[in-house]
């Protein structure tokens, strides 16, 4: 069963959808008591990263967070704050995987947010992306990005630059791109995190 | 690299899928949660609800119809009319919108744009506007086009992007329902002009209106409701024509 970390930033009904499309049991992760009885998580977020960072510093989740020995998977902003630091805000996160979430603006020419379906490419193979192929379109929309590090990029996607739109750090993913709004390829992803070997 | 998106319009009344002939015959074209499966069925990019009375009747928004496409719909979608306040909004994310479109209530309290965009950022607001052209000029209109304003329409757009908007989301009411193909000189203008995303819509009659607006305008989304809706341009073959054309889409 996944608990959902319920801090309180962000559309989780989508994602309690796509789940129960899928079939996926779930349950919410309100304060530390709450974490016990789960075999994996999801961080979901969006808005800004500096307010969710300071949300779920309010919940006490995230000493308890940082000590997960399950996957664990951030979506969006919950992946963002997995990194140290974001531009948004100049806020320090959680510094699970220790990379920087950096704005777009100034850096590229194209129109920020980036919104729309891009593809990926997958650089490194895990489970995670059983059954993806590389190139597969996923929907983005996000004015922040995930620098590109060959050490934790799964897999990236360009936008004049290339950043990271999925990282890996031991038990913990995240993706940028939002699997509950990603058709049928982002509900592969949600099903892939939902057999991962824990 | 991102794709330019297809974007099928259910303009919702009464909780049934209509669409206007310049927004006054109205036809009843069904149900739009099982409309929007199937647009998602078929490669629908995204999909845009808007309730067309919404603003005229001063009527609250649709959050159970909202709940209904959440729960089966797996591609984002877009709810407008009616959303006058933070409220209306926080209660439209929590059933499920991925973002909200504001009209008149932009218009008559532009500070709501900033408002919405630092409670819930600005990938969550798209402000549509309804352009007509008068004499030189093109003028925003409200409530559906039968309103006109002062506002001059590029002057207002970069005041929405400047205040928070996220996408803007433009319709020629000079255009819409003619079917006579997109705007392409006007879009193209406010396209050069902005630096957050374009939705083209109003006058998409066939495929080459597509191609067109895209090639033209370089605007980053097409919309498009009736073509859709009655079965005129079905959306696997238009994607692959634009594709034909060298126009990036997601097939």
């Amino acid at each position: 069963m996944i608990g959902i970390i319920n801090y309180g930033a962000g559309n989780i009904f989508s994602l309690t959808a796509a789940l129960e499309r899928l079939k996926i049991p779930y349950g919410m992760i309100h304060s530390p008591e709450d974490i016990d009885g789960y075999d994996r998580y999801i961080i979901p977020g969006v808005g800004h990263a500096g307010a969710a960072m300071h949300k779920l510093n309010e919940t006490g989740l995230v000493p308890v967070i940082r000590n997960l020995t399950k996957p664990v998977l951030g979506i969006c902003v919950g992946m963002q704050l997995l990194t140290s630091f974001s531009e948004e805000g100049n806020s320090q996160l959680t510094g699970i995987v220790p990379i920087n979430t950096l704005h777009f603006s100034g850096k590229i020419k194209l129109k920020v947010p980036h919104t729309g379906w891009n593809n990926i490419t997958i650089e490194k193979r895990t489970s995670l992306f059983d059954g993806i192929d590389d190139g597969t379109y996923f929907y983005f929309v996000h004015s922040y990005f995930i620098e590109f590090n060959p050490e934790f990029t799964l897999a990236s996607a360009g936008y004049e630059i290339r950043f990271s739109a999925a990282i890996q750090k031991g038990f913990f993913y995240g993706v940028q791109f939002h699997p509950e709004k990603s058709g049928e390829a982002g509900e592969h992803i949600l099903k892939n995190f939902s057999l991962l070997a824990t | 690299m991102v794709c330019k998106r297809i974007i099928p319009c259910l303009d919702v009344k009464d909780g049934r899928t209509v669409k206007g002939v310049n927004f006054v015959d109205l036809r009843d074209a069904g149900d739009p949660v099982e409309l929007a499966w199937q647009y998602s069925r078929q490669g629908a990019d995204e999909l845009v609800f808007l309730d067309i009375t919404a603003t005229h009747e001063r009527r609250k928004t649709m959050v159970e119809l909202v709940k209904a496409v959440a729960r089966q719909v797996n591609i984002p979608f877009t709810i407008g009319g009616g959303i006058n306040e933070l409220a209306d909004a926080d209660i439209l994310l929590n059933a499920g919108a991925d973002k909200i479109s504001i009209n008149s209530a932009a218009v008559r309290n532009p500070e709501l744009i900033n408002q919405l965009a630092d409670a819930f950022g600005k990938q969550f607001v798209v402000v549509a506007v309804d352009t007509k052209a008068a004499g030189e000029r093109n003028l925003v209109h409200l409530n559906g086009g039968r309103v006109a304003t002062h506002l001059e329409t590029a002057a207002w757009i970069k005041e929405a992007e400047e205040r928070g908007a996220g996408e803007i989301l433009l319709t020629s009411m000079d255009h819409d329902g003619t079917k006579s193909g997109f705007d392409n000189v006007l879009l193209k203008q406010i396209n050069d002009h902005i630096s957050i995303p374009l939705i083209a819509s109003g006058g998409a009659g066939n495929t080459q209106h597509f191609i067109d607006v895209f090639q033209q305008s370089d605007a980053d989304a097409a919309l498009a409701a009736s073509v859709f809706h009655y079965g005129e341009i079905l959306i696997p073959e238009l994607k692959q024509l634009l594709k034909n054309n060298h126009i990036n889409v997601r097939i």
